[in-house]
């Protein structure tokens, strides 16, 4: 059995102290809740984490648009076939300009869809842990841990200056 | 910062009634047009393109401040940007938006426009790609759309912090657009290598689409056209006008909603600056255009420059050099920088101006080609500057009612620009 301890903080000195001492305690399963993105405590967490993999949505999403963009241009000239202007039936530069913004289109959908995914949005109900106090000027740090562990969470939140803890 | 949002007074819905009454005199002049023909328009050869491809090209560089803001500067980490981008961000969507309509009016028939998109059909036809017209279809369809995941990403903690702090209806309705945002570490780390990545890809393509608006007319022959100067120069004239249609809105903004706290001195300071080196430049390629006629010894890019300094148009060229070139030097003394009025007086200047250089562009240059006997003279009607002047009226009812009801300041970038809450001073901090 397992159950979660949220600890709220005012300050942000004091909820990476928190992160750290939890960590050191061995809980892993932390998620932080911030108004605004705070390096200082997104830094303490993301030591041990791989960089976000949005960025590899953003990659296959570009070079698909581009592909996408030489193939529909290639394909449909030589489909018609016809010579205009003496120019070579398929000509390179002018299809360019269509792969560019086709990479910029796909990519940009992609690095869209790479976030929603990953960052698991839409959610349609709140999670167990989350206060409305969280977009406004507290940060929330909620502890993932058996059952027996819950008094010793209590204790690390209370000692680090939890403002308040719930469990 | 919400303070927008708050229940608006008889001025609002009194800016908001007469932007609706233009708004359906323009719906109505446009209805006559479909019904009676592009006649209406003024359309007769050569005029062909005239104003509504002139108010195209001037909605589309207005975009460019916007994307210019929130993408190029946040890459730059421009702190100055964060109380501003929003409203220029919001000006960007809703003005390709209006920019986007011209093509179809323009076009006459445009329940035919899904023409221009490339789609498989029975007789294996397909757009010309080698075209600049199709081009643009490309680059202004992805701007739009790009622009608008900039928008509405930049906008989902702000909804959700809106979420958290309304109650009833407001509530459940910020709770759909906020998508469920918590502002947890995972969010957000996903989310901001997500914003970085879109500035990234939102850079290169805010530089490209005036690049391709350009070439519908630097592919063509026509004496005046035919220039590689034509992207560098559009660019760059789409940041000036950009910028000042930003003053044009954020200054009555700032005034009605109190916001001096967040839109200081130094963010017009810093636009204003913006607008002053844009204008340079711009003068460095007017003189540019007015040699390369001059020292190509071609003769029909004499003459046409020739024609459009001295003949029927002269007073729009005239006109676009006073305010483009001359009137943004007040900019150079430091007091008007800052001077409100003498801002918002620059910013219209500066609008009217880049109206009329796509217009001097356009008209005289479709004017006066290579023979006398398809030069003409082209002469505004009720219907095309009606349905201009609605374009104005539909881009502000978008804007006015933008400002309404989502966070026209983002909430939570000027919060990460306050020093963060800590408990005891660390050393180094």
């Amino acid at each position: 059995m397992s159950t979660q301890v949220l600890g709220v903080f005012a300050h942000v000195d004091t909820i990476v102290d928190a992160i750290l001492r939890l960590k050191a305690g061995g809980y892993r399963d932390l998620t932080v809740y911030t108004p605004v993105p705070v390096h200082e405590i997104l830094d303490t967490l993301e030591v041990e984490r791989p960089l976000s993999r949005v960025r590899l949505f953003t990659l296959v999403g570009a070079l698909s648009g581009t592909t996408l963009g030489f193939f529909l241009t290639i394909y449909s000239a030589l489909r018609f076939g016809q010579v205009t202007g003496g120019k070579p039936i398929v000509s390179i530069p002018p299809y360019v300009v269509i792969a560019f913004e086709l990479t910029i289109l796909l990519g940009g959908l992609a690095t869209l869809l790479g976030m929603l995914v990953l960052a698991r949005i839409p959610r349609l109900t709140p999670s167990v842990a989350y206060d409305p106090r969280f977009t406004r000027d507290k940060f929330g740090v909620a502890v993932a841990c058996a059952l027996g562990q819950v008094q010793s969470v209590r204790d690390i939140l209370a000692a680090t200056g939890a403002e308040e803890v719930r469990s | 910062m919400a303070q927008t949002l708050a229940p608006p007074g008889d001025l609002y819905f009194g800016w908001m009634g007469v932007v609706a009454l233009i708004l359906a005199a323009g719906i109505v002049a446009w209805t006559a047009q479909i019904w009676w023909g592009m006649g209406m328009a003024g359309k007769r050869t050569p005029e062909m393109w005239a104003m509504y491809i002139t108010t195209f090209v001037f909605w589309i560089g207005i975009g460019h401040a916007g994307t210019l803001i929130s993408a190029i500067l946040y890459l730059f980490r421009a702190r100055w940007r964060t109380s501003i981008y929003r409203g220029a961000e919001a000006m960007t969507v809703f003005a390709v938006m209006t920019a986007g309509l011209f093509p179809l009016i323009h076009a006459g028939r445009m329940w035919f426009a899904y023409w221009l998109l490339p789609y498989p059909n029975q007789r294996y036809l397909w757009p010309n790609f080698r075209s600049p017209l199709v081009w643009d279809v490309f680059a202004i369809s992805t701007y739009l759309t790009i622009s608008v995941v900039f928008f509405s990403v930049g906008l989902f903690p702000d909804i959700a912090a809106l979420r958290d702090m309304s109650t009833g209806s407001k509530k459940r309705i910020y709770s759909i657009l906020a998508l469920g945002w918590e502002g947890s570490d995972s969010q957000w780390r996903h989310y901001q290598r997500a914003y970085g990545l879109l500035a990234a890809l939102a850079t290169p393509l805010v530089l490209s689409v005036h690049s391709v608006v350009s070439w519908d007319f630097a592919m063509a022959l026509v004496p005046g056209w035919h220039s590689t100067l034509f992207a560098p120069f559009f660019v760059d004239g789409a940041i000036f006008s950009g910028f000042a249609m930003v003053l044009v809105l954020i200054i009555p903004m700032r005034h009605f909603f109190r916001l001096q706290p967040y839109l200081t001195d130094r963010h017009l300071d810093a636009m204003a600056k913006l607008i002053l080196v844009t204008s340079l430049v711009l003068t460095y390629f007017y003189v540019c255009e007015a040699f390369t006629a001059w020292y190509s010894g071609e003769h029909f890019e004499k003459a046409s420059m020739f024609a459009r300094a001295t003949r029927q148009y002269a007073w729009a060229f005239w006109l676009q050099y006073f305010c483009n070139s001359l009137v943004p030097l007040v900019l150079f003394k430091k007091r008007a920088r800052t001077h409100t009025p003498t801002l918002y007086v620059v910013s219209l200047f500066v609008l009217v101006g880049m109206w009329f250089e796509r217009f001097n562009i356009i008209v005289p240059g479709l004017a006066h080609d290579f023979y006398p006997y398809t030069w003409g003279t082209y002469i505004p009607t009720v219907t095309d500057t009606t349905i201009i002047i609605a374009s104005f009226a539909w881009f502000f009812i978008l804007f006015l009612a933008f400002i309404r009801v989502l966070p026209a300041v983002s909430i939570v970038e000027v919060k990460e620009t306050l020093a963060p809450p800590f408990k005891t001073r660390r050393a180094g901090h």
